[in-house]
């Protein structure tokens, strides 16, 4: 009950005109970047961030989450009418989505993954709203060793469940870890790997190197890519609306299904994509008619639509509680909030009660504002696919050096945001992930911090991580983790020198 | 007259209301040859890492690596930091020596690589611009050039575009949150 107090004095703090308005703006640029062909959630947040610097906190971190939403209720436009995909969670809501707008039913299919999307957050951010305080109450117990174990429980997972080679994404993460090391030592105040440049002793700025990796890699890719397109277009009336509404909750069993696996597959790193396949896998197998998805069937825009959009929502709640984003993005908020000096975790619950509750309730507002904003202007935002992208992508360059050098002054960033293009562009394109590398780069110097407090406290020993049981659980269950590849292979293999007669794929009838 | 189509993305209205037809004549062509395999860059990557974990190790030696009687010292982790990252590079690189499917993968064909140029380019001219002309101007150059040269867009639309977009950036920048940005002459000349 208390949570719902909180939440009342943070819709307080958010319903002034300025704020309604930001958060306006930042919905309807988030749609706009989610539209734009190759741009998508982490680049629209990435590049639209430099426009933030110039407000109070709260006001920025309400933009940015709105431009998150709305880059979210983007991908499925283009999804659904032209066949392509903004972001690697939108695959799942093509297959059905695309073949309903063949059949002329575009607007059926839109209102209804603008739904689902707005129930799938919703559920999250309820989850939010009555979880996260709880975890942050429980962190607070936390010492540096806890930190150390949970920040390494991320790094580990990333390894260990991550699809790309793994050698890769160790490659990813330790170059941002390294990255993030450059310039003062926390602990001791020396200098390290500046090799006497000024420049480098800031360090190495984590949204400079975000706005490089997401924004001027992206450009680049798109200019490769074919750019023609040929699509429907819809608009949507109230009657569609109300027509999709009434037949949805003959589908709840889906809705909440997604739901549930969005949210829970959002916690941990990476989870959007996985969610959005296995959301709509599991209508498939669940539905009586297996056989008619793909071919336009609105439970298929339903699943996949609500797990993507729980789980990106979902991925909010460690980064609130712990200070550990689930995503790339939430990874790039992180980054917005410490800006303002703001460190998401628990001691943020304490401390910046006002502004995390407002931030909560921004995300119930921004989300119901952002569906009424979507359903209403979708022809809108199907013609800014006619706008030339050579009209766009200088404009978006620009945007990006200016948030470049606007975040601490400097020419040099600018240079290191081209550099960072390059290196997002070769990296995407020979495999490597750049989600631990963002990862890495923002968690890295609280990590080390982590690790050396309780070294300091431990004087020396390593048996810390191991000293009572919670620590010494998070601990065991990283290493398991970081090795789970290894370990699953041994348990087949041993399983089938217990079970040698039998064949192949016998397994469970 | 020039042709007020662009090259890049044309906009082509079509007969029915119901659709959307973008064209883009200047696409990449399929069949364009490889400059290069994946398997060369991902092997090159691996070096250039390999010389960067090199580097931070040198340099973290130098700051000292080794484990204090309170635990690490200050270049202790990216030490061991940079071992990992060289070792995990050294992998890669025997791996994509030995992968057939990397090396029958283009990274980029030749078409592609002109596009990506296309952009590459004006971007590293616009840095440099801004270092002598101030972000505003070299921005106006940036939109205009590259709708005009690249998008081959009626040369009074280019103009106008950019005129509004660099005004919109200034006034939103300069005017009204008072945001520091690189300036040059032009502004200077007006005394901002």
């Amino acid at each position: 009950m208390e949570a719902f107090g909180l939440l009342l004095q943070g819709f307080g703090v958010l319903l002034t005109w300025k704020i309604l308005a930001l958060m306006m703006v930042g919905l309807i640029l988030g749609i706009f970047v989610g539209v734009l062909p190759g741009l998508g959630g982490p680049n629209g947040v990435a590049i639209l961030l430099p426009l933030t610097f110039t407000m109070d906190p709260t006001s920025a971190i309400v933009m940015l989450s709105c431009i998150y939403w709305g880059a979210l209720f983007g991908g499925a436009i283009t999804s659904i009418l032209f066949n392509i995909p903004g972001e690697a969670w939108s695959v799942a809501t093509t297959f059905d989505g695309y073949p309903m707008a063949q059949k002329g039913q575009a607007a059926e299919a839109l209102t209804a993954a603008f739904t689902s999307s707005f129930i799938g957050s919703l559920f999250a951010v309820l989850l939010i709203t009555f979880l996260a305080p709880s975890v942050a109450t429980f962190a607070l117990r936390f010492g540096p060793p806890e930190f150390f174990a949970v920040y390494l429980l991320t790094f580990c997972s990333f390894v260990g469940l991550g699809r790309e080679d793994k050698h890769k994404t160790i490659i990813s993460l330790t170059l941002g870890l390294l990255l993030a090391g450059i310039g003062m030592d926390t602990v001791s105040g020396q200098l390290r790997m500046t090799f006497g440049s000024t420049e480098l002793l800031r360090g190495v700025n984590f949204l400079v190197a975000v706005i490089g990796l997401f924004g001027i890699s992206e450009i680049l890719l798109t200019m490769e890519e074919k750019l023609a397109l040929r699509g429907h277009t819809a608009s949507i009336s109230l009657r569609t609306v109300w027509k999709v509404w009434r037949e949805m909750p003959r589908y709840w069993a889906t809705l909440l299904r997604s739901s549930i696996i969005g949210s829970w597959l959002g916690v941990t790193p990476g989870g959007a994509i996985a969610a959005s396949f296995m959301g709509y896998n599991l209508a498939k197998r669940f539905s009586r008619d297996p056989k008619s998805f793909g071919t336009g069937r609105i439970e298929g825009v339903f699943a996949p639509e609500t797990a993507a959009h729980a789980s990106g929502t979902a991925a909010l709640l460690p980064m609130l509680a712990l200070g550990i984003p689930g995503s790339g993005t939430a990874a790039i908020l992180l980054g917005g909030l410490m800006v303002w000096g703001l460190n998401p975790g628990p001691l943020m619950f304490v401390e910046h009660k006002d502004f995390v509750w407002g931030l909560i309730a921004s995300m119930y507002l921004g989300n119901v504002v952002g569906l009424v904003i979507v359903l209403t202007t979708v022809p809108l935002f199907a013609a800014v696919l006619r706008v030339p992208f050579s009209a766009i992508a200088p404009m978006i360059l620009v945007s990006c050096a200016i948030g470049a050098f606007a975040i601490q002054n400097a020419m040099f960033d600018i240079w290191l945001m081209l550099l960072f293009g390059i290196v997002g562009y070769v990296f995407k394109k020979i495999g490597i992930p750049l989600a631990p590398f963002t990862l890495a780069l923002v968690l890295g110097n609280r990590a080390e911090s982590s690790f050396r407090l309780s070294m300091i406290g431990a004087g020396g020993d390593l048996t810390v991580f191991w000293s009572n049981p919670l620590v010494g659980t998070i601990t065991t269950l990283a290493f398991t983790l970081l090795f789970w590849p290894v370990i699953s292979a041994l348990f087949d293999r041993g399983k089938r020198l217990l079970l040698p007669a039998k064949s192949e794929r016998s397994g469970p009838a | 007259m020039p042709r007020d189509s662009g090259a890049l993305l044309l906009c082509a209205m079509a007969e029915s209301e119901a659709e959307i037809v973008v064209e883009d004549p200047d696409a990449p062509a399929a069949d364009s040859p490889a400059v290069t395999s994946i398997r060369t860059v991902d092997m090159v990557v691996s070096v250039l890492l390999v010389g960067f974990a090199a580097l931070m190790a040198f340099d973290n030696w130098r700051t000292g690596m080794s484990w204090a009687f309170d635990g690490p010292q200050a270049g202790y982790f990216p030490f061991y930091l940079s071992v990992v990252l060289a070792g995990a590079a050294i992998y890669g690189l025997v791996t994509s020596y030995r992968s057939k499917s990397e090396a029958g993968t283009a990274f980029v064909t030749r078409d592609q690589l002109r596009r990506v140029l296309q952009v590459f380019v004006p971007t590293l001219l616009f840095i440099l611009g801004t270092q002598w002309l101030g972000i505003y101007v070299a921005s106006f150059l940036l939109v205009a050039g590259f709708m005009r040269y690249v998008g081959r867009i009626a040369w009074w639309k280019c103009v106008l575009t950019s005129f509004l977009f660099t005004a919109a950036m200034f006034v939103t920048f300069d005017v009204a949150f008072d945001v520091i940005m690189p300036k040059g002459p032009l502004e200077a000349a007006f005394g901002r």
